[in-house]
């Protein structure tokens, strides 16, 4: 799948952001006033950017509002109204924790689980996809989620959970890993059930339909991603992961060193999110003998 | 909403006779020419008479080679557009309910007014029957040429799809794959139709027919001599000739 700036700045931010605002929404950190203020700004900023960046790689955007219609079948939809209703239960729960001093702390559960409802139907997104069998699988949701909760835990300076649920990403990133690879087989797809001519013999492609690019090939015919596959993963866990385990378990506790740990950490989030897409294969490209 | 139907009226869709095709790519261009001059935003070309030229179409034909485990190889052409599925996952992935399975005859469709491009549709689709137009921004896909079968202004021998209608080979059949009873469904029945990428699920409409298996030569089957020995004046005129 061609691995799109926009959607792996979204994913990776809005992932991070909603992380963020469902550890505010439970109080972690109890923060109020002006640190509260920095906090849930950088956590909105997150979330909505990502949400912003989101709308960047659509076609045509005046039509855009129309995606809230939808919730009952696409998970794109679902994830538009709970986006939203993230967004809009945190505010009064900031507002009371940066300008009264208070806790409304009810509103800040439902916010928090909002948030990671949110997180859950962008993952739903590509794991609903048979068509990319290397998404559909359980462990996507288990994926993002697992993201969104070490990446909040992170940024919002839970040294002991961050760690902890870095280790988990860690772990559940190689099993993805691992079980991603089989998913094309096991789909059962091949370019002899795609054809229908399997029941003959072998098929391969004599001639493609079109001698140049099209919408498809750009699309979901992207394969440059599955060569340097090794190497990413290694970035990604090293990264996102390991360095950041290291910055926040080894070394004494600065605020320069927590930096280099959220940093490190997003650098390798964007990495595997980039392989996400640019190593998983649609089965469409069968019939492009690919 | 994009919720799917229960069941159809019809199950309007294509037999494609895979023994037939020729691959002459004829349907793909009378596709191209219906379908950017009706109903909705044009199939754009970008660098059209440039080095890289590419555009929207909404059939395409591949060709394959298929090698049987002994024996000779065989080159089969594979025309491809939607197959407007049962199943459909491109309707019900879609956000904002531009896409829809029509009740009355299952035709897949986009309103073009309601889409915004995401190209979600195109992700859920195995068979890659939908192409997002770069110019319009909006997702493409075949409408059975709606707005020809049911269009009374067409004499009755154009109200089916143009590809169907321009196939020179006649290895393109439209109808109700629904009613058992339709020569679409009967030609299914004889020739053993097929889906394509059964596991996906998809339920498609449209079938597809294997090519037939190849005649095997055997000697008693070569045809006896037909040709006559001359009578009367040419037998004299033979005999004559041969003589001198």
């Amino acid at each position: 799948m061609h691995p799109a700036p926009s959607v792996i700045v979204f994913t990776t931010l809005s992932g991070l952001g909603f992380g963020l605002l469902a550890f505010l929404g439970l109080g972690m950190p109890d923060v109020t006033g002006g640190v509260a203020f920095l906090f849930f700004a950088l956590g909105y900023a997150l979330a909505v950017g990502g949400l912003l960046a989101a709308t960047f790689h659509l076609g045509n955007k005046k039509n855009a509002t129309k995606a809230f219609s939808q919730w009952r079948t696409s998970w794109l939809s679902r994830e538009g109204v709970a986006s939203v209703a993230a967004l809009l239960v945190m505010a009064p729960f900031a507002i009371g924790r940066i300008f009264l001093g208070v806790d409304l702390t009810a509103l800040g559960w439902i916010g928090a689980l909002l948030s990671l409802g949110t997180v859950f139907t962008t993952s739903m997104i590509y794991a609903q996809l048979t068509t990319v069998p290397r998404w559909n699988m359980r462990w996507t949701p288990v994926l993002f989620l697992t993201h969104a909760l070490a990446g909040g835990a992170l940024l919002a300076g839970q040294i002991t959970a961050a760690a902890i649920l870095l280790a988990v990403l860690g772990l559940i990133l190689i099993l993805s890993w691992r079980q991603g690879d089989a998913q094309f087989d096991e789909s059962g797809a091949s370019l002899e059930t795609a054809t229908g001519l399997g029941s003959i013999g072998t098929v391969r492609q004599l001639e493609p339909p079109h001698s140049g690019q099209n919408y498809l090939l750009k699309e979901m015919a992207y394969q440059v991603g599955r060569k340097h596959s090794a190497k990413l993963r290694a970035i990604a866990l090293g990264l996102g992961v390991v360095l950041p385990v290291l910055c926040l378990t080894v070394l004494p506790f600065s605020h320069m060193i927590a930096l280099v740990a959220v940093l490190s950490h997003i650098a390798g989030v964007a990495a595997g999110r980039w392989l996400f897409f640019a190593e998983a294969k649609h089965v469409v490209s069968l019939y492009y003998g690919r | 909403m994009t919720a799917l139907p229960e069941t159809t009226e019809k199950k309007l869709g294509l037999v494609i006779d895979l023994d037939t095709c020729v691959g002459c790519h004829a349907c793909v261009v009378n596709c191209k020419e219906w379908n950017t001059s009706n109903y909705g935003e044009p199939l754009s070309d970008m660098d059209a008479y440039g080095a890289e030229p590419e555009g929207t179409f909404l059939n395409r034909v591949h060709s394959y080679e298929v090698t049987p485990a002994s024996g000779c190889a065989q080159t089969v052409h594979f025309p491809k557009s939607c197959l407007h599925c049962e199943d459909a996952p491109c309707v019900t992935v879609c956000p904002t309910g531009a896409s829809y399975k029509r009740v009355e005859d299952g035709i897949v469709l986009v309103n073009e007014n309601d889409c915004m491009g995401c190209g979600l549709c195109a992700w859920a689709c195995p068979y890659g029957a939908r192409e997002l137009d770069s110019l319009a921004g909006i997702m493409k896909k075949c409408t059975l040429c709606v707005d020809r079968i049911y269009n009374e202004n067409l004499p009755e021998e154009d109200r089916e799809p143009a590809c169907v209608r321009t196939c020179p080979a006649g290895a393109r059949h439209f109808g109700d794959l629904g009613d058992p009873d339709s020569d679409v469904s009967q030609l299914v029945a004889e020739r053993g139709g097929m889906d394509l990428m059964p596991e996906m699920g998809t339920k498609p409409v449209n079938k597809y027919l294997p090519p037939r298996e190849k005649d095997t030569l055997l000697a008693d089957m070569a045809l006896a001599p037909t040709s006559e020995e001359p009578k009367g004046f040419l037998k004299w005129l033979d005999k004559a000739l041969e003589a001198l």
